[in-house]
């Protein structure tokens, strides 16, 4: 796992109605919350998203100062920074459903 | 044996005393004998408005200025903004110090609406920041205000309860000074029981409202491994922040001084030895309406403010302004003291605020100027709540007054039938060391002044009624007049003397005539003694002739008798010459 700004970009030329999803994953060290919560992702990403996400992983435990400016409280916390509204997930989410619920990503396969 | 072993026991466990840093609260360190537990954290809770942010807020700033501990200011209900804008009023400038680098404020926002969860976690982010605002400025005391606001934004209770367990553990691993506030809830001192997590210092704030006036309180539930105070402690929140008002000095051990200090009446000074009151005693006017309370206390502030030292007059009936002006009428001038600072005239209405937040407010001015003499005008105005109440709260701040030996004059009203005057103040009577009593005594259409020693503690006072009376130059004290069961005043009293007068005056009249009248008596009389003598002297001669004549004549007759019986021969005439010589 990269320290931070891990980015995977890719841009789908096929479709640019789609706006490009921006996440930011927050983690504390190498827990196996936050590692089981990065592969996760991972996984979500590769399924839903490709080509049209940026992914940023910011380790707390070396940037502490960034925990404030998205309210970070608990970890591992994925935050959804657009598009708006904000959208937070915690935990380490395992439930993949919910996920892809809970950050309206059916919508856009559909539209896919 | 046993003790010293289990001493040993606490030695080694811990540091050996428990270590406490100083609020610097006025009043909380003292009821705390040192203030919070160092390095642990305590809990404040109590009711919504209640004063629980301002009191961790002053605890931070206060460790900031002026115990050159730094502090983290983490909220979680108010943004930092508004938390630094709510304590200007208490003369907190929290910018300033963010500035300084003396504190860092970070505010928790939780908006449930926008969190998720799926699968485990943990709060590691909370802790991060801590650390991270900790480390920032090498803080030492921590506010968590409202922790119990993360309880509202995740689900997993059970989660939670261990994370908070963590974080006070981590708390007292870095030795942070830390204040947690939280709500109170039903039946439990925390809503979320907080308590249970937090056991080295427990304080409650209590915020009432008895009869449309407020009191807030303190207790300090628990605190672990020390002694405090365990009473309800009023407290105030105003323009210089937080201040408790200790209890501590329930112990009657007041030095005492001989030293007397002058009523500023000087016939009233000669009714206490011709000295005046006892320095540090407390001294009560009492009486009715319009009876001359005010002005026996504004001579006692001027005399002490004359003699160049600090007295603070507090007013409930009159504004300074207007206290000046009316006893200006009667040639006191307490203007010329106000101007130089010797006299702190300070007015608010009795309505204003409890009883004990009257108090609280002159124990800070007394605190502040340091005078050498409080007046109250009045007392009894201050009284709100039950007798009880008055006489706890009257009972610490003369304790108070008494211990820093300041003298106090307090006035009290009192009311109903003039038999009930002395009753009414009973309640305070064995508070007070000096208890001068004015009334009013109304006879022949007028009604007149007198004033009395009721009692005075350690003094041969005067047990005299004397009549006073309010001239352009101050009060005057003359006698009364006491006779046949009645004491008379004013022009009674006036009349009655010019009736001694002329009765006087009638009587020393009377007696140079009786006198006279004794001499002629004593002539007559007299004269009637030579009278008697002369016409006893003269019967005396007479009667002196007529027995001579009968002797003369009993003589002849025996003559006779001896003759006739020398004539007989007879022998019984030798007898009766016997008889008659016997």
């Amino acid at each position: 796992m990269k320290a931070s700004s891990a980015a995977a970009t890719k841009k789908n030329s096929g479709n640019r109605r789609t706006p490009i999803i921006e996440l930011k994953l927050y983690v504390a060290g190498q827990t196996p919350k936050s590692l089981a919560a990065l592969s996760n992702l991972s996984k979500i990403c590769k399924e839903h998203l490709l080509g049209r996400y940026k992914l940023q992983v910011i380790d707390l435990v070396k940037k502490p100062q960034l925990a404030k400016g998205d309210q970070i409280l608990a970890i591992p916390t994925l935050v959804r920074k657009l598009p708006m509204p904000i959208r937070k997930i915690i935990g380490d989410l395992s439930d993949l459903e919910k996920v892809v619920v809970v950050l309206n990503l059916r919508e856009n396969d559909g539209a896919r | 044996m046993a003790t010293a072993k289990v001493q040993q026991i606490v030695n080694s466990r811990r540091t050996p005393q428990l270590e406490k840093t100083r609020s610097g609260i006025t009043g909380f360190d003292e009821i705390t004998k040192g203030g919070l537990p160092k390095g642990r954290p305590s809990i404040v809770c109590g009711g919504p408005g209640c004063g629980k942010t301002m009191f961790a807020v002053e605890c931070l700033v206060r460790g900031a200025t002026q115990f050159g501990e730094p502090g983290v200011l983490m909220t979680f209900e108010e943004p930092a903004e508004e938390m630094a804008k709510n304590v200007v009023s208490l003369g907190f400038d929290l910018k300033d110090l963010v500035a300084r680098k003396r504190l860092v404020m970070d505010y928790v926002h939780i908006e449930p609406a926008e969190i998720q969860e799926t699968g485990s976690y943990d709060l590691e982010g909370l802790f991060v920041r801590l650390q991270y605002a900790v480390d920032s400025i090498g803080a030492k005391r921590v506010v968590l205000d409202t922790l119990e606001a993360i309880f509202s934004g995740f689900s997993n209770q059970g989660l939670l309860r261990a994370e908070i367990r963590r974080l006070f553990r981590w708390l007292r691993e870095r030795c942070l000074t830390t204040i947690v506030t939280a709500e109170r809830g039903e039946g439990t001192l925390t809503r979320h029981g907080l308590e249970e997590y937090v056991s080295d210092c427990v304080i409650l704030l209590d915020h009432r409202v008895d009869e449309q006036v407020s009191t807030r309180r303190m207790r300090i539930v628990k605190y672990r491994g020390s002694s405090h105070g365990a009473d309800e402690y009023p407290f105030l929140i105003d323009d210089q922040g937080f201040s408790v008002l200790p209890s501590t000095s329930m112990r009657l051990n007041h030095s005492v001084t001989k030293e007397r200090i002058p009523t500023g009446v000087k016939d009233l000074d000669e009714m206490l030895e011709g000295k005046g009151f006892y320095r540090g005693s407390t001294a009560l006017v009492s009486g009715t309406a319009g009876s001359g309370k005010s002005s026996l206390a504004a001579h006692f502030a001027d005399q002490t403010c004359s003699d160049g030292k600090k007295c603070l007059y507090v007013a409930f009936e009159e504004s300074p302004a207007q206290l000046v002006r009316n006893m200006r009428s009667i040639g006191i001038d307490l203007e010329p003291h106000v101007k130089k600072g010797l006299l702190i005239l300070e007015a608010w209405r009795p309505t204003q605020s409890g009883l004990e937040m009257h108090l609280l407010r002159i124990h800070k001015l007394v605190e502040s100027h340091k005078p050498a003499a409080v007046v109250i005008d009045p007392i009894t105005n201050l009284i709100g709540g039950n007798q009880h109440e008055i006489y706890a709260m009257l009972m610490r701040l003369i304790d108070f007054l008494k211990a820093q030996q300041i003298t106090a004059l307090f006035t009290a009203l009192t009311s109903g039938a003039n038999k009930d005057l002395e009753m009414t103040d009973v309640g305070i009577s064995s508070l007070i060391d000096t208890w001068l009593f004015v009334r009013d005594v109304e006879l022949y259409g007028e009604r007149n002044r007198c004033v009395y020693v009721l009692k005075s503690r350690g003094m041969a006072h005067s047990n005299q009624v004397r009549e006073f009376l309010m001239t352009d130059e101050g009060i005057r004290l003359v006698p009364v007049y006491v006779g046949s069961g009645t004491v008379l005043t004013g022009s009674a009293r006036l009349s009655q003397e010019a009736r001694e007068k002329a009765e006087a005056l009638q009587r020393s009249q009377s007696i140079e005539e009786r006198r006279r009248s004794m001499a002629q008596r004593r002539k007559a009389v007299a004269a009637q003694i030579a009278a008697l003598r002369a016409s006893l002297a003269d019967e005396e001669a007479r009667a002196g002739r007529i027995l001579v004549e009968d002797e003369r004549r009993e003589s002849r007759i025996l003559q006779d008798a001896m003759d006739i019986a020398n004539h007989r021969k007879s022998n019984s005439i030798e007898k009766r010459r016997a008889h008659s010589a016997g």
